[in-house]
C-alpha cells in the first residue's frame, strides 16, 4: 500500500482516493462528479499527448487535465 | 387549472429525452436574461390539467460555482413549481443521487423518475424502486425515457404530490459533531431576525453559508449586514478548527456526508449487482478504439472532415435554391416597379436582406444536425479529450475545435454556424475567447477576394499560397485567443473535469428537435437585426445620389453616343434584330463603360464613398487608396461583396465573384497595387471586422459589448498587421 499522485498512476491501475487537497471550484467540480475520499478509480487512458486522463469512478468516466489530477491522492497496492 | 413542474437532473441522465417525450413539439425555448442559458419550457395536458414544465440546466449540484446551477437553483426558489422532477441515471445511481439530496435539502415537492432501468439492467445491476421510496421518502418512478416507459406512472405520482400541497420541508441530514454544532448556533442566529427565511429554509441557509457560498453570502450582506456578519464570524470559526483537525474546508465535509448519507442509503437492499462490476460495457469497448492515442486521432479528423464535408456539401443544393427564388424576386420586382430609389431599396436592401438571412439557414440547420449527433452520441466529449491538451495552450478548451474548424479551418466555412457552434463550450471564458476568435478563420466569403489577389499577383504558385494562408488564419487566430486570454479574458482556466458519457444511438426525434430550435432562434434573434443593418447598408452605399448637375451631364453623354449615329443603327441592347452591326457593338461598349463610370462616380460620392476617401490619410499607411477603402466598407455587409464594390469602384460594372479574372488584371496594371499591396490587403480582409451578420450572431450569443469589441479589436489588430506588412515590405523593396 502507498499513497501516489493520480497523474503517476499507470494505464488500468486501480485505486482508493486518500486526499484531495484543492478548494474552491476546482474542489466543487471534483466533488459533485463524485471524486471525494473513498471512492474507488481506475485508469482508463490518456489522451493522444499524454494530458488529459481518462479515469472510472462511480460507474462513470469522468477526464480531468494532469494539472487537475495533481490535487488527488490515491492508495494503490 | 394549471400546475407548474420543473424537471431537474444530471447532464446525461436522459432529462431532455423525458422532456421531449412528455411535450412533444410543444415547447418553446429562451435564454435566461444576461447569460446563455437555453430556458426550456413545454406543455401537456393530463386528466384534464395543463402541466407547464421547465426543463432546468443540467447540473451536477445546487451552488453558485456555475450559471446553470444558479439558474436552476433560483428557478426553484423564486417560481416555486408545484412538484419537481428529479431524473435519475439508474446505472449510475450513487452520483445521480448526489443532486437529489441537495434538492431534498431545499425541500422542494420532489418525485423522482428512476431512469434508464434498461440499461442498469444491462449492466447486471437490479434496483428496488420501492425500498429507495421508503428510504428517501418520496415518490420513486422507474421509467425508460427512450421509450416512453412509465410516463404516465411518473405524472401521477407528480399529480399527486402536488396536490398535497405541503410546505417544503428540507431533509435532515447530519453532517458530523463538528458542523452540526455550528449548524445549530447558525440556525438559532437565522432563526432570531428571520433572516432570509421568506426565501430560503433556516436550515438551508446555514449550509450554504457553511458551503461559502457567494450568491447567498453577498445576498446575506446586502439584506442585513448585522446577521451576515455574525453568521460569517461563525462560519470563520468553524473554518479555522476544520482547516487545523482535518485539513479541510466545510463544504467537503459536507459533501462527503452527502454520499456517506447516500451509501448507507444504498446498503439498504437498494442495488444488487448481478455481474461483477469490472466488465467492459460497450461503450469502454468502442472507447478502445476511438480514444485510441494512435488510431483516434485519425477517425477524429476524418469524421470532423465529414462533419465539414456534410454541412457545407449538403446545403449546397437548399442555399443555391434559396438564391435562385429571390433572384426570382428580385426579377420581378425589377420589371414590375419603375426605376427610383424605392425599387432599389427593395432589391438590394429588402429583398437581398431577407436572402442574407435566409441564405445561412440551411447552413445553420445542417450544422446543427451534425453537431446534434456528435453531441447526443457522446462523441463530441471526446473529440474536446483528445484535441484539449493542444488548444489549452492558447488558453482555449478541447471542445473549441469544433467551432474553428466549422469557421473556415478547413478553408471554406463559415462564422456564423461557428459562432453558434461555441454553444458547446460550457466554460464562460474559453467560450468568449472561442466566440472572439473563430470569425479570423477563412470563411467561404473570403476565398473568392483572396483567390482574386493570388491569382492577379501570385499567379505561379496559387495552391501554395492558398495554403499559406489557411495556415496563417489558425496561427493567427490561436494566437489572438492566447493574447485575449492573457488580457481581456485573463483568469483560470475553468475547471476541465467532465464526463465522458456512455456511446448511445441519438434519437431522430431529438436530433430534430434540437436542429429546429437552434436554426429557429438563429431566424428570430438575428433575423430582424440583419435585415435592419442590410437596409442601413444599402442605405450608406446609395445615398446621397450624384447631384443633379452631374447626373444631367451623364445624361447628356448618353445621348451624344445615341445621336451620334443614324436612328438606322439601333444599338443591340434596345434590338431585338439578330444581326448586330460593328458599329452597334461599339455603341454598346460605350454606353457600358459610360454606365460603369457612373456607378463608379456615384459609389464615390456615396456616404460609404465617402467614408472611404477621408480613411485614406489613414490607411496610406497600409497601402489602400480610396478604392480599396470602399471595398473594404462594403465587406463589413459580406466578405464577398468586397470583389463586385471594387469592380464598381475601379469602373468596371458589377463584377462577377466568380469570374473576376478581368478584375485582376486590372489590379495588376493599376500603379497602387503591387504585391506588397496585395499581401497587406490579403492581410486585412482576413482579419477585419467579421461580417454584420457574424457580428450580429457575437452579440445574441454573448452581449452587444463583446460584438462591438470584436469589430474594433479585429479592424484595429488586422490594420496594425497590415501597415507593418507594407512598411516593412516598402521598405525592403519587396514589391
Amino acid at each position: 500500500m502507498s499513497t501516489v499522485n493520480l497523474r503517476e498512476m499507470q494505464k488500468n491501475q486501480k485505486g482508493i482516493i486518500k486526499s484531495i487537497s484543492v478548494s474552491g471550484q476546482l474542489g466543487h467540480r471534483l466533488r459533485e462528479m463524485g471524486l471525494v475520499p473513498g471512492a474507488e478509480i481506475s485508469i482508463c487512458g490518456r489522451a493522444p499527448l499524454y494530458d488529459p486522463v481518462a479515469i472510472k469512478v462511480l460507474e462513470t468516466t469522468l477526464t480531468l487535465r494532469n494539472n487537475e489530477a495533481d490535487h488527488i491522492f490515491v492508495t494503490v497496492d | 387549472m394549471q400546475l407548474k413542474m420543473a424537471l431537474a437532473g444530471n447532464p446525461n441522465a436522459g432529462k431532455t429525452t423525458l422532456f421531449n417525450q412528455l411535450t412533444g413539439a410543444r415547447q418553446h425555448v429562451g435564454n435566461y436574461p444576461g447569460i446563455t442559458v437555453d430556458h426550456k419550457e413545454g406543455y401537456l395536458h393530463y386528466q384534464g390539467r395543463k402541466i407547464i414544465i421547465t426543463d432546468l440546466p443540467g447540473t451536477y449540484s445546487m451552488t453558485a460555482y456555475s450559471a446553470e446551477e444558479l439558474v436552476a437553483r433560483d428557478y426553484l426558489v423564486y417560481n416555486r413549481p408545484q412538484v419537481v422532477i428529479n431524473i435519475v441515471d439508474a446505472s449510475n445511481l450513487e452520483r445521480n443521487l448526489y443532486l437529489t439530496c441537495q434538492l431534498l435539502e431545499l425541500g422542494v415537492p420532489l418525485v423522482v423518475a428512476l431512469n434508464m432501468m434498461d440499461v442498469a439492467k444491462d449492466r447486471g445491476i437490479e434496483i428496488r424502486a420501492d425500498i429507495l421510496e421508503k428510504h428517501l421518502r418520496v415518490p420513486v418512478i422507474p421509467i425508460i425515457a427512450r421509450s416512453g416507459f412509465g410516463k404516465e406512472d411518473l405524472l401521477n405520482a407528480a399529480l399527486r404530490q402536488a396536490a398535497e400541497k405541503n410546505a417544503w420541508q428540507p431533509l435532515d441530514i447530519s453532517y458530523g459533531d463538528d458542523l452540526d454544532t455550528s449548524l445549530t448556533e447558525l440556525i438559532a442566529r437565522i432563526d432570531t431576525t428571520a433572516f432570509m427565511t421568506d426565501t430560503y429554509h433556516a436550515r438551508y441557509t446555514a449550509i450554504k453559508y457553511l458551503e461559502n457560498d457567494e450568491q447567498i453570502l453577498e445576498k446575506g450582506r446586502e439584506i442585513e449586514p448585522d446577521t451576515a456578519q455574525a453568521l460569517e464570524e461563525i462560519v470563520t470559526g468553524i473554518t479555522a478548527h476544520t482547516k487545523t483537525t482535518l485539513d479541510v474546508y466545510p463544504e467537503a465535509i459536507i459533501a462527503d456526508h452527502r454520499y456517506g448519507y447516500i451509501k448507507s442509503l444504498l446498503m439498504q437492499g437498494v442495488i444488487t449487482r448481478k455481474f461483477d462490476s469490472d466488465r467492459l460495457y460497450a461503450s469502454d469497448k468502442i472507447d478502445k478504439v476511438l480514444t485510441n492515442r494512435l488510431v483516434g486521432p485519425a477517425i477524429m479528423f476524418l469524421i470532423l472532415f465529414l462533419l465539414y464535408k456534410f454541412t457545407f456539401g449538403w446545403s449546397e443544393a437548399p442555399v443555391a435554391w434559396l438564391e435562385q427564388g429571390f433572384g426570382w424576386l428580385s426579377n420581378i420586382v425589377e420589371q414590375t416597379l419603375p426605376d427610383g430609389a424605392l425599387k432599389s431599396l427593395i432589391i438590394s436592401g429588402i429583398i437581398d436582406g431577407v436572402g442574407g438571412v435566409l441564405g445561412f439557414v440551411p447552413l445553420i440547420m445542417f450544422m446543427f444536425f451534425g453537431i446534434a449527433i456528435l453531441e447526443d452520441s457522446g462523441y463530441l466529449a471526446r473529440v474536446a479529450f483528445m484535441m484539449d491538451r493542444v488548444f489549452r495552450i492558447f488558453g482555449l478548451h478541447g471542445s473549441s475545435v469544433m467551432p474553428f474548424i466549422v469557421s473556415g479551418g478547413i478553408a471554406g466555412g463559415c462564422a456564423v454556424p461557428g459562432v453558434m457552434a461555441a454553444r458547446t463550450l460550457r466554460s464562460p471564458k474559453e467560450r468568449m475567447a472561442t466566440l472572439l476568435t473563430v470569425p479570423l478563420m477563412n470563411c467561404g466569403a473570403k476565398l473568392p477576394v483572396l483567390a482574386l489577389l493570388i491569382g492577379a499577383f501570385f499567379s505561379e504558385n496559387k495552391a501554395r499560397y492558398m495554403f499559406l494562408f489557411t495556415m496563417l488564419a489558425w496561427v493567427v487566430a490561436l494566437l489572438a485567443a492566447k493574447l485575449l486570454r492573457s488580457t481581456v479574458l485573463r483568469g483560470a482556466p475553468t475547471p476541465f473535469v467532465m464526463e465522458l458519457p456512455p456511446y448511445r444511438f441519438p434519437t431522430m426525434r431529438g436530433l430534430l428537435i434540437h436542429t429546429w430550435e437552434r436554426t429557429y432562434q438563429y431566424i428570430k434573434k438575428a433575423g430582424t437585426v440583419i435585415l435592419g443593418i442590410s437596409i442601413l447598408l444599402w442605405a450608406l452605399m446609395t445615398y446621397p445620389g450624384l447631384p443633379e448637375q452631374t447626373s444631367a451631364d451623364f445624361a447628356q453623354r448618353r445621348e451624344a453616343i445615341l445621336s451620334g449615329n443614324s436612328p438606322a443603327i439601333i444599338p443591340a441592347s434596345t434590338s431585338a434584330m439578330e444581326s448586330i452591326s460593328e458599329q452597334a457593338e461599339q455603341i454598346d461598349a460605350r454606353l457600358a463603360a459610360l454606365n460603369n463610370e457612373e456607378a463608379e462616380a456615384a459609389l464615390r460620392n456615396s456616404i460609404a464613398g465617402r467614408m472611404g476617401t477621408s480613411l485614406e490619410s489613414l490607411s496610406q499607411y497600409a497601402g489602400f487608396d480610396w478604392r480599396t477603402n470602399i471595398a473594404l466598407v462594403g465587406g463589413f455587409a459580406a466578405k464577398e461583396v468586397i470583389v463586385s464594390t471594387l469592380g464598381t469602384a475601379y469602373s468596371m460594372g458589377e463584377v462577377d465573384v466568380e469570374e473576376s479574372m478581368s478584375l485582376g488584371q486590372r489590379l495588376q496594371k493599376d500603379s497602387h497595387w503591387n504585391r506588397i499591396v496585395a499581401v497587406a490587403a490579403l492581410v486585412f480582409i482576413m482579419f477585419y471586422s467579421p461580417c454584420f451578420v457574424t457580428v450580429v450572431c457575437i452579440a445574441k450569443e454573448s452581449s452587444w459589448k463583446w460584438a462591438f469589441f470584436s469589430m474594433g479589436f479585429n479592424t484595429i489588430f488586422a490594420f496594425l498587421m497590415a501597415v507593418a506588412i507594407f512598411q516593412i515590405g516598402t521598405l525592403l523593396n519587396l514589391g
